[in-house]
């Protein structure tokens, strides 16, 4: 698949600031272009990834973000799907940028959560299996989450300890980042005091909702080599891939699986084939790996992670991480950032914030977090309903 | 069904996805030409060989083994009804052999997480979810079998 590049990136740091999304957005968007050098009447699309709890401006990411810059008369999408928003807006704009319908794309999503659960809009949709899920089973996304940790401890030996560990790595890693929400060291017996939220989950393995924007300019190759941008961060591969049918480990926000009486499941299930598509793209697979951002809604989950990338075989995620592999230093870091454990979710930020945080990583500008020699990094994330994320990029 | 003793008129809280008999089953669909199920029957995906393929109510097994299991220490939001004092949900994946597919469900009161382990056979039930005045509103639920507590 042919490259595009990455010129600027920038974030707002997350947190619960109170203020509207589209500050957020903004702050993120003109760190991005001060990054790149890139002046804004320049950029030719913008790409907003939607969030669906700010409103009818949120909707519209795009245009209401393109608004509060200045309408330049740039054109413009908004992409929805739910957590993997940011990729689907990237990919959106990777799209217009190698049809030559534009040299330069604004890629950005901001988020305003509230407090607590996340949980469906208001009204009785006995149709709608988001719904459902609450009102019949009080099948939070938590509940979800436990439920993969849980199988993991029946299948493959998991402890409680091993989750905990996974928390304890990754606020060892956000403690230098300045974006974080919580830029602290967490232990493994503060974890083993925190409430219990989902069993075997406890509250600070489980994600919380947050403030924050995040911000792409992305260009193409030809571009950047005017601009006298030589070796620049490019993108190689992106995923936005379904499951395929059968899919047959439950996930949220549904109340079953697809049944495998009729048609053998496929050959690699959902997760698994998220980040396959964007290693087929670049051409590179997890041996090329460097460094690795992905999805820690739970710390568990980051376990699972480790597999579906292919870091490590099935049933020895638990040993990679207690070998400190995935620490920084180690042999293939995973969540430098700090991930979720540190940001906590924007939701259409969200998948964004993992493309920046590896952009700072190939660029050697990640400070104390910073991954010795990275050159390849991979990004995996998941979206509500079937929406598969992942992006890799090289330098 | 449970006797309560309660002269409420008992009605699903969702209508449409469950029987009411003593021995009730989950109404789920069966694709006829791919041989695959789908629960609940209307909002299923479809198998791709056969898109577009109509799925046939099908009653399903009573019985599975749990897939996995947890609970929700904390009360779910809305559109989660509250009853105070809230008892800490305990929710069961549970995989049924004859549809070959993984469904959730409250596990019935009683039961905490320390009871439970992944492979436990569980037979479906019915229990209150909430309830007004005139009504108890059902869902499904499932019961453990043969667990010693």
């Amino acid at each position: 698949m042919e490259e595009i590049a990455v010129l600027g990136v920038g974030m707002h740091p997350w947190g619960k600031w109170g203020r509207n999304f589209v500050d957020y957005g903004v702050h993120a968007a003109q760190q991005a272009l001060d990054d790149a050098e890139v002046a804004w009447g320049d950029v030719g699309f913008v790409s907003g990834a939607v969030t669906v709890r700010c409103g009818y401006p949120g909707y519209v990411a795009g245009s209401t973000f393109a608004r509060a810059l200045g309408f330049t008369g740039a054109q413009v999408a908004s992409s929805y799907s739910a957590c993997a928003s940011g990729v689907t807006a990237l990919s959106v704009a990777r799209g217009q940028i190698l049809s030559g319908a534009c040299d330069v794309a604004l890629v950005v999503g901001a988020d305003t959560t509230p407090k607590g659960f996340l949980a469906p809009t208001g009204g009785d949709r006995p149709d709608d299996t988001d719904w459902l899920r609450f009102h019949l089973v009080g099948a939070t996304n938590p509940v979800y989450f436990a439920l993969h940790a849980r199988r993991r401890m029946a299948l493959y030996g998991a402890t409680r300890e091993d989750f905990a560990l996974v928390k304890a790595k990754n606020s060892r890693h956000g403690v230098h980042n300045p974006n974080a929400r919580y830029p602290k060291e967490y232990g493994v017996d503060d974890v083993a005091s925190s409430p219990v939220v989902s069993d075997p989950l406890r509250l600070l393995e489980i994600c919380a909702t947050s403030d924050g924007g995040a911000a792409l300019v992305v260009c193409s190759m030809d571009y950047a080599r005017s601009l006298g941008v030589t070796d620049p961060v490019r993108v190689s591969g992106i995923s936005t891939v379904t499951p395929t049918y059968p899919d047959t480990v439950i996930d949220l926000p549904y109340l079953a699986t697809d049944s495998w009486a009729g048609s053998p499941p496929p050959d690699r299930g959902f997760k698994e084939s998220i980040a396959a598509r964007a290693y087929a793209e670049a051409d590179l697979g997890p041996e090329d790996v460097d460094v690795a951002e992905v999805y820690d809604l739970s710390s568990a989950l980051e376990l699972d992670w480790y597999e579906q990338l292919g870091l490590c075989p099935v049933g020895e995620a638990e040993a990679l991480l207690r070998s400190g592999d995935t620490e920084i230093g180690g042999r293939i870091p995973v969540n430098p950032s700090g991930g979720l454990g540190a940001f906590g979710e924007a939701v259409p930020a969200q998948a964004i914030a993992q493309v920046c945080e590896l952009a700072w990583q190939l660029r050697g500008q990640a400070g104390h977090r910073q991954v010795e020699g990275a050159r390849v990094g991979v990004t995996a994330n998941q979206g509500l309903f079937g929406h598969g994320s992942s992006v890799v990029v090289r330098r | 069904m449970a006797v309560t003793g309660s002269t409420k008129q008992r009605v699903p809280a969702v209508e449409g996805l469950f029987t009411l008999d003593d021995e009730p089953h989950l109404i789920g669909g069966r694709l006829p030409a791919s041989g695959g199920y789908c629960f609940p029957l209307h909002l299923g995906g479809a198998d791709p060989r056969h898109p577009g393929e109509a799925a046939e109510e099908v009653l399903l097994s009573r019985r599975g083994r749990i897939w996995s299991f947890t609970n929700s220490a904390y009360p779910p939001p809305p559109p989660f009804v509250l009853t105070e004092p809230y008892q800490p949900v305990v929710v069961a994946a549970v995989e049924l052999e004859v549809e070959k597919m993984v469904i959730l469900g409250q596990v019935t009161p009683g039961w905490t997480v320390d009871d439970l382990r992944v492979g436990d056979q569980v037979e479906l039930a019915l229990g209150v979810l909430y309830e007004d005045d005139d009504h108890e509103y059902l869902t499904w639920q499932w019961r453990p079998l043969d667990v010693e507590r």
